[in-house]
């Protein structure tokens, strides 16, 4: 069947395309629309992936609107695995490229947030460390403990205040959201991940601490990013959360 | 050829398994024998899904259903895919692992469905080389399953049964018979679903499927059947069950629930209902 697959595709991708010769009904008559089936169960599942990924965008948008944008969105950019759980990586630069979505400019990010939600949701378990296990590291040598985060943990910096935004979106109660922009960390505590605005230096902070560097160096950065830097309050937040890992180190 | 001291699915009824019947499952199973998962919702490095599935797999046998390894594809399988498969079925050690007679990948695009091929001499050639290159890579036998088919190839040469019974006999492979599947695809190409069943090598399969389909009409207003796993089984399906049991004996039989998925119980009365098929044939 050289250039079988190769013929359907296109007809496949594109509806007002021909259906391909040399498909039949069961009594040799053109295939018609047996072919949308076809058509039909591509974009669909594909939209339904988007819909389940991208849930706070749907609503922010509307169900009509999100399966259209969806739908472009498949046809721009298809899965390149059939594991689903990671489709959509390129949402976030899609939804910033439509004018048409202007109006809702922290789009983006919210699609951003949900995907990092999803990326820490499959992400793989840690052994969380206790508050007693960091209270039983002696002070001289905290400075060069390396506290790795769980591998779960994802991290966003946005321009909106978009936990709030997120939260109003999905849970209902939630306050309207205001203020300003945010740095936020996505924890997983146990298995549901949760998004948490970060105090100010806490990027700067976490992000060092994921790239594994020791307690002091990690400071030192987020005293440059912030002098009022605090790093008891965001180790709290951590410990908190369970969002360290047991160092195998530690006595 | 391959490690025969794994346990087999039980011949009795299986689900598969949705995360939001979890709890119910474990409280109450009912008639279930065992589990299918899809094993692409099971690629990821960790959390709830894998953690369910570890207890899930401590309790009932469980098969796991590969999607997406585009087995009637042009091209070479994805050794990236193929190696996440191993891996799951390293770790959990299922009872069965199966995949489709079908292709959803081109050139490195996944299409999320699973695509239609025709029925020659040189896809049989091609498929039988993904299965023998996937029961190396695993080290086990797999299950090839019939598809739903909505239309028809004028290339095909070889009728679906006559097809698959000869791929089991080049690749040493065990098939899947889906009954819905048997009969959507016989009400949409206008055979007898029964004849077909007939022409079917009944002695490898090792796992049978059923699941709900809708109605919808062609351009000429003939039946067109969709295989939409959304609601129950049909009655003429059970019928055919109940032909295929008859000559095939007790198998292994699933209930595939995936779109508007109800609550526990009413899957659990239909895999009830498989079981009183399975109790009236004898092995």
């Amino acid at each position: 069947m050289t250039g079988l697959i190769a013929d359907f595709l296109p007809a496949l991708r594109d509806a007002a395309r021909p259906v391909p010769d040399g498909v039949t009904d069961g009594a040799g008559r053109p295939a018609g629309r047996r072919f949308d089936v076809y058509r039909n169960n591509v974009a669909v599942s594909l939209i339904e992936a988007m819909e389940t990924g991208f849930p706070a965008v749907a609503r922010l948008i509307g169900s009509r609107n999100f399966r259209h944008l969806a739908r472009g969105f498949a046809v721009a950019h298809p899965p390149r695995t059939p594991v689903m759980m990671g489709y959509g990586q390129a949402f976030p630069g899609y939804l910033a490229g439509m004018e048409a979505l202007a109006h809702v400019p922290y789009l983006p990010d919210v699609a951003r947030l949900e995907l990092a939600l999803r990326g820490s949701y499959h992400a793989a378990d840690h052994v969380p460390l206790t508050p007693d296990a960091l209270a039983a590291i002696p002070p001289e040598r905290l400075e060069d403990t390396r506290l790795p985060l769980a591998p779960s943990v994802r991290l966003l910096r946005s321009d909106w205040p978009i936990v709030e935004i997120w939260a109003y979106t999905m849970r209902d109660g939630a306050p309207k959201p205001a203020g300003t922009g945010q740095d936020v960390a996505v924890l997983r505590q146990g298995f549901d991940p949760e998004p948490v605005a970060l105090p100010a230096g806490g990027f700067a902070f976490l992000r060092a601490l994921q790239s594994g560097a020791p307690l002091g160096r990690a400071t030192e950065l987020a005293l440059q990013d912030t002098p009022d830097f605090d790093p008891g309050a965001s180790l709290g937040l951590l410990l908190g959360h369970g969002a360290l890992c047991q160092p195998e180190d530690l006595p | 050829m391959f490690d025969s001291a794994r346990a087999p699915l039980p011949p009795k009824p299986g689900v598969g398994y949705k995360p939001q019947h979890y709890a119910a499952i474990m409280e109450s199973p009912g008639a279930l024998g065992w589990l299918e998962i899809h094993a692409e919702n099971y690629m990821g490095a960790g959390g709830r899904p894998i953690a369910q599935l570890r207890h899930l797999s401590d309790r009932f046998p469980v098969s796991v259903h590969g999607v997406g390894l585009s087995i009637g594809g042009e091209g070479r399988l994805d050794p990236d895919h193929l190696a996440r498969l191993r891996h799951l079925c390293d770790w959990l050690n299922p009872a069965s692992f199966s995949e489709h007679l079908a292709w959803s990948t081109h050139e490195g695009a996944f299409f999320n469905d699973l695509l239609p091929l025709p029925y020659t001499d040189a896809t049989l050639t091609r498929i039988c080389d993904h299965i023998d290159e996937v029961q190396e890579v695993l080290g086990r036998r797999m299950l090839l399953e019939n598809p739903s088919s909505y239309l028809a190839f004028a290339d095909s040469t070889w009728d679906e049964p006559g097809f698959l019974a000869e791929i089991a006999r080049r690749t040493g492979c065990g098939l899947l018979l889906d009954v819905n599947n048997v009969f959507v695809s016989a009400m949409n190409l206008g055979y007898d679903p029964r004849a077909f069943i007939d022409a079917f090598p009944l002695q490898a399969v090792g796992e049978i499927h059923l699941g709900g389909h809708d109605e919808d009409h062609d351009d000429h207003g003939a039946p067109l059947l969709i295989d939409s796993h959304g609601a129950e089984v049909a009655d003429p399906v059970w019928a055919l069950l109940d032909h295929v049991l008859a000559k095939s004996g007790p198998r292994p039989v699933l209930i595939e629930w995936d779109t508007d998925v109800p609550d526990w119980p009413v899957l659990e009365a239909e895999a009830a209902r498989a079981g009183r098929a399975l109790a009236q044939v004898t092995a």
